[in-house]
């Protein structure tokens, strides 16, 4: 077997990532990196890049990058997207960013079918800040600020937002994937790919969550976080695709 | 081109698009929404972009992905949306990206009312949101004058890569009046530090985040000369009948014109008053004030509020002159009648202090 192009070009060489250890950024990252180039968008392409784990997602992608404050990815990514048309542009946001202080920017970028992708890492925590409750923590799974668990009655329920936008009209594509071992990498891979492409082809706004493991404030391994998302995660947030309008779009213009 | 007469909101808006603005993100907010409107009506026909946000918030963030690409792009809006745009004015300013917001002020705090108040003076000036960092603030106090400051707000704004907030009021945003504007610009310079896609070039990237300490503190100070630079080349600032002046009010904006209706009363009753107006209220116009304590005792400061630009005079005279202050907050327009009262009275203050020296 060869391998065909070992380093994504738009993946920068020789950084030492910040992530930790079974981390489910990385992966991303390089699919990311990986679309860009086989897609041959990275060179128009401006990624928008929240405020978490991923804020310092520039040190690892070979693109334009603008950070965002924290929730507005979709907002900055519109401003850019209706100045410059002829970019590509995405974001890439966690479930704190995307659907806790940023649900509005998230509703309404979507409604207007903003001809944007949404790269979406749910991972049920907040990472960055050290493992508090997300909007997507499940029930009973316990957080820093949820020590006993979540509970439906204090914390309410586990947000599912990419269900949310896939019932608007203006979102052309929202799938949900999961990074849990080898089948669900490619099946990313090919949701990702799936998004770029939809924008490319001007059929409007797109979103790929991803379902991605973090082991450090999951308390887990590795091996047994990519099983936790199998087994309890997946559970509450079916893996498959939550809308395909493309065609629909398509025939609309 | 001809006079045409326009109110203030539509003004701001005319004078965006003539200055190259293609760009314009806001979300509806009375005494304001003319000018969104106007932007709605008009930006398709120049091939720029309007969109009605789902909030203030979500309008500077738009703002920002707009500057980021080289756009000139604006937003706008009344004192309780403003403060929502903070968070995203200190993005630019950490950026270092070029925008024009303009905030047409309603009395306040909280929802206030929709009358003309100048409460925002603090938030405006020291920055507004959080971090070290300063906004260039221009205060027009005419229709012909909201016409010339937008024009120069998106210069000074993409001279040193900045927001700049033009701080107006209900007042100045509704009133009609004959404006003069200047010709549409033409082609914009490249803005080469803009995101576009990398090319074949390196990749570029804007960050504030700058998590070592001695690297942010260097980012600080690098604002710093860049706000020095602003202080030193864009005050601006009218001097009104100040040659012989006695007693010299300090109002900006709707206030300022106000005053010189009072100032105008009384110099027929050849009462030497004057006045100063700042029109750049950040940098402010300390050195012309320095000046004038050389032989001005006293000044007055008229302001919409209950004293905020006052503090800015005290701050320059330093103790070198008396500083009186009458203000009218909430929403409450003063009159030339009142203040031709206040200024009258202390002229007769003033001219028994020297009568009594003379006598002791």
């Amino acid at each position: 077997m060869t391998i065909k192009n070992p380093w994504p070009i738009y993946y920068k060489k020789d950084v030492i990532t910040h992530y930790c250890p079974g981390c489910g950024h990385g992966i991303v990252h390089r699919i990311v990196a990986e679309v860009l180039e086989e897609l041959d968008v990275g060179r128009r392409a401006i990624c928008v890049n929240p405020a978490g784990c991923a804020v310092l997602a520039y040190q690892y992608f070979d693109i334009d990058m603008l950070e965002s404050a924290h929730g507005r990815g979709t907002a900055m990514a519109t401003g850019i997207k209706r100045s410059r048309p002829d970019l590509f542009v995405f974001t890439y946001q966690g479930d704190g960013d995307l659907s806790a202080i940023g649900t509005a920017e998230t509703i309404h970028s979507a409604n207007r079918g903003e001809q944007i992708c949404v790269i979406f890492i749910n991972n049920a925590v907040y990472g960055m800040t050290g493992g508090q409750m997300a909007p997507t923590t499940l029930i009973d799974m316990k957080t820093t600020t949820t020590p006993k668990g979540r509970t439906a009655r204090v914390d309410g329920f586990p947000l599912h937002i990419t269900d949310v936008v896939a019932t608007f009209p203006g979102v052309a594509y929202a799938e949900r994937v999961a990074v849990n071992g080898p089948a669900g990498i490619n099946r990313t891979k090919k949701a990702i790919t799936t998004a770029f492409q939809t924008q490319i082809d001007g059929l409007g706004y797109s979103i790929i969550e991803v379902l991605s493991p973090c082991p450090t404030n999951w308390k887990l391994n590795s091996i047994d976080s990519f099983a936790w998302i199998t087994d309890v995660m997946a559970k509450e947030f079916p893996i498959g695709v939550l809308v395909d309008r493309r065609r629909k779009q398509a025939d609309a213009d | 081109m001809s006079k045409v007469f326009m109110s203030g909101n539509h003004t701001f808006a005319e004078a965006a698009i003539r200055a190259g603005c293609r760009c314009y993100f806001g979300y509806p907010i009375t005494p304001q929404n003319e000018l969104g409107e106007y932007m709605a009506a008009n930006m398709a026909n120049v091939g720029g972009v309007f969109i009605q946000s789902e909030s203030e918030t979500a309008a500077i963030n738009m703002v920002i992905g707009a500057a980021s690409t080289g756009a000139r792009a604006m937003t706008s809006s009344s004192s309780p949306g403003v403060s929502l745009k903070q968070e995203g004015i200190s993005f630019l300013a950490g950026f270092e990206l070029p925008a024009v917001i303009v905030n047409v002020m309603r009395g306040g705090p909280g929802l206030g009312n929709i009358a003309p108040a100048q409460g925002d003076y603090f938030q405006a000036t020291r920055g507004g949101g959080h971090g070290d960092y300063r906004t260039p603030v221009f205060a027009p106090s005419s229709v012909q004058e909201a016409a010339d400051l937008t024009a120069i707000a998106f210069d000074v704004a993409d001279r040193y890569r900045t927001p700049v907030m033009i701080l107006a009021d209900g007042m100045l945003g509704q009133i009609r009046e004959p404006v003069v504007f200047p010709d549409p610009i033409g082609e914009l310079p490249e803005k080469e530090w803009a995101l576009k896609g990398r090319g074949d070039g390196p990749s570029r990237y804007m960050a504030s985040l700058i998590l070592d300490a001695l690297e942010m503190e260097k980012h600080n100070w690098k604002l710093v000369r860049k706000y020095e630079e602003i202080a030193k080349n864009e005050v601006r600032c009218e001097q009104f009948m100040l040659d012989d002046a006695e007693i010299v009010a300090i109002a900006y904006g709707t206030t300022a014109r106000i005053a010189k209706g009072a100032i105008n009363r009384l110099r027929k009753d050849n009462i030497p008053v004057g006045l100063l107006r700042p029109i750049s209220l950040w940098p402010f116009p300390k050195n012309e004030i320095i000046d004038l304590t050389k032989r001005v005792r006293k000044f007055i400061v008229f302001e919409m509020s209950t004293g905020q630009m006052l503090e800015d005079v005290l701050l320059a005279v330093q103790g070198r002159a008396e500083v009186q202050f009458h203000g009218r907050p909430g929403g409450v327009v003063p009159t030339p009648i009142e203040f031709s009262r206040i200024l009258y009275r202390e002229y007769q203050i003033l001219q028994k202090g020297r009568n009594g020296a003379s006598h002791s």
